[in-house]
């Protein structure tokens, strides 16, 4: 089960609490965990990535395991502590502006 | 005892505010979406109880939420606003050629018949429908790919499409104006459009009467009168007697003819509000002094309502789409500041009080009257 932390912003606008946990096929890649989260919560469609470029938004950032991983290819395997579960996926907005 | 609805719109929220129709005492309700910029809420005249909302963020782009109780609960609705075909370039502030990219949605225009038909004016400048309930939304292109388009250039606040009428005695007109392209109108429900900027003088333009380039910040209409517009631009207020064939202006004896919102009363077509603004390059009152200005022929003579406004020491701006009014009798005006401040008038402008004081900035206002 893969562990997702969304900012609060995004948490609310989902209605999930502290954590979202998700059924991603392998390999578990940032791609793969984004689409699931999007199926399983569609209102989170370009909040994240743009709808068509799929391109992470600017303001976004994506960090796991102590790392930013925002700039990482979609497709690169993520850390295997996230894939197994042991560590969240991070979804932060980035710090800018008041 | 019939009452009212404002739908109001900030940089960190949504309220909504209810009175009954003495319009004395408001409940507030909000921040609904807390700590998001709220461009625009507005309620479908077909079915009052649905709402709209344009729900931003820099962060995340854009959100459409639609209430079908009234405000009390919210659902997110389609959010995929893509230009149709090849988007191609606009002009960006430096006179480069950019390409058009959709950043929010300025204004939500409900089908006054339709309740899930719904035209939405975004930034950058373009027309998006709904059909089905804000499911999906489908640009109507021609407006963007009219042959001026490629020389748009954004206004100081983005290249935003923010003024849409849907007019009520033509079925298929439909006006929209863009700051900084100007006033455009289609009469066969959007397939071609018309710019209709005759008469405007604008000193920024290398030809101060072009046919676009205009910065029109407001356009109202009075229902009974489709083909009399009334336009608050950059600089100017402006009115049109043949729907926007051509243009004279009423400034008159304003203290300063620039300004963002226009409105018009709701039972005396010739009684039109503004609120001038120091300039261009100071965006509040002019003396510290909050007025607004009534003309009650149409324009060319105003006169300055003061009666519970500050008169010192103000100096909030009011945005373009935050004054509206209501159909009741006596007609009550409503305006929002970037001070956070909510005015309302129950007599048609004569006397005002704070409806509320320490909003966030005031992005926008809309008026419902409730059975």
């Amino acid at each position: 089960m893969i562990r997702v932390v969304l900012p609060a912003h995004l948490k609310n606008l989902a209605r999930v609490g502290s954590e979202v946990q998700l059924d991603v096929a392998e390999p578990i890649t940032q791609r793969g965990v984004l689409d699931a989260l999007e199926a399983r919560y569609p209102m989170l469609r370009g909040t994240i990535r743009d709808q068509r470029t799929g391109k992470r938004r600017a303001f976004i950032r994506f960090y796991a395991c102590e790392e930013d991983l925002s700039n990482e290819e979609p497709d690169s395997p993520l850390p295997d502590e996230v894939a197994v579960g042991k560590e969240p996926f991070l979804v932060v907005g980035a710090m800018a502006g008041g | 005892m019939s009452g009212v609805r404002l739908l109001v719109g900030t940089r960190k929220g949504a309220f909504i505010l209810t009175a009954d129709g003495a319009r004395r005492e408001w409940e507030v309700n909000g921040p609904l979406f807390g700590g998001w910029e709220m461009y625009h809420l507005n309620a479908s005249p077909a079915a009052p109880d649905r709402i709209w909302a344009s729900q931003t963020s820099g962060w995340f782009g854009q959100v459409v939420q639609r209430s079908d109780d009234d405000g009390s609960t919210w659902e997110p609705v389609g959010n995929d606003f893509a230009y149709e075909g090849e988007a191609g370039e606009h002009l960006w502030y430096d006179g480069t050629p950019r390409p058009w990219e959709f950043k929010r949605i300025w204004h939500f225009e409900p089908s006054p018949d339709d309740p899930d038909t719904v035209y939405a004016g975004a930034e950058d400048a373009a027309l998006f429908q709904t059909t089905d309930g804000g499911k999906t939304w489908t640009e109507l292109p021609a407006l963007r790919t009219h042959e001026s388009g490629p020389g748009w250039q954004p206004g100081a606040g983005g290249l935003c499409l923010h003024t849409i009428i849907l007019d009520p005695a033509n079925k298929g007109r439909i006006y929209a104006a863009i700051s900084a392209a100007g006033a455009f109108r289609t009469d066969d429900g959007g397939k071609s459009w018309l710019p209709i900027n005759r008469g405007l003088r604008s000193q920024g333009l290398p030809d101060e009467d072009a046919e676009v380039g205009h910065c029109v910040h407001r356009i109202a209409q009075h229902p009974s009168r489709p083909d009399v517009l009334f336009m608050q631009k950059h600089w100017d207020v402006m009115r049109s007697d043949d729907a926007g064939g051509t243009w004279r202006e009423i400034s008159g004896n304003l203290p300063t003819d620039f300004g963002f919102p226009i409105a018009v009363h709701a039972h005396e077509p010739e009684t039109i509000y503004v609120v001038p603004i120091t300039s261009d390059s100071e965006h509040y009152p002019p003396e510290g002094k909050l007025r607004v200005y009534r003309s009650t022929v149409g324009g060319d003579e105003w006169e300055p309502l003061t009666n519970g406004l500050p008169q010192a020491n103000c100096y909030v701006n009011i945005l373009r789409d935050s004054m509206a009014v209501d159909t009741l009798d006596p007609c009550g005006i409503y305006f929002g500041t970037t001070g956070g401040q909510v005015y309302g008038s129950a007599d048609g402008g004569d006397t005002w009080t704070a409806i509320v004081r320490d909003l966030p900035p005031v992005l926008s206002v809309e008026v419902q009257v409730l059975p």
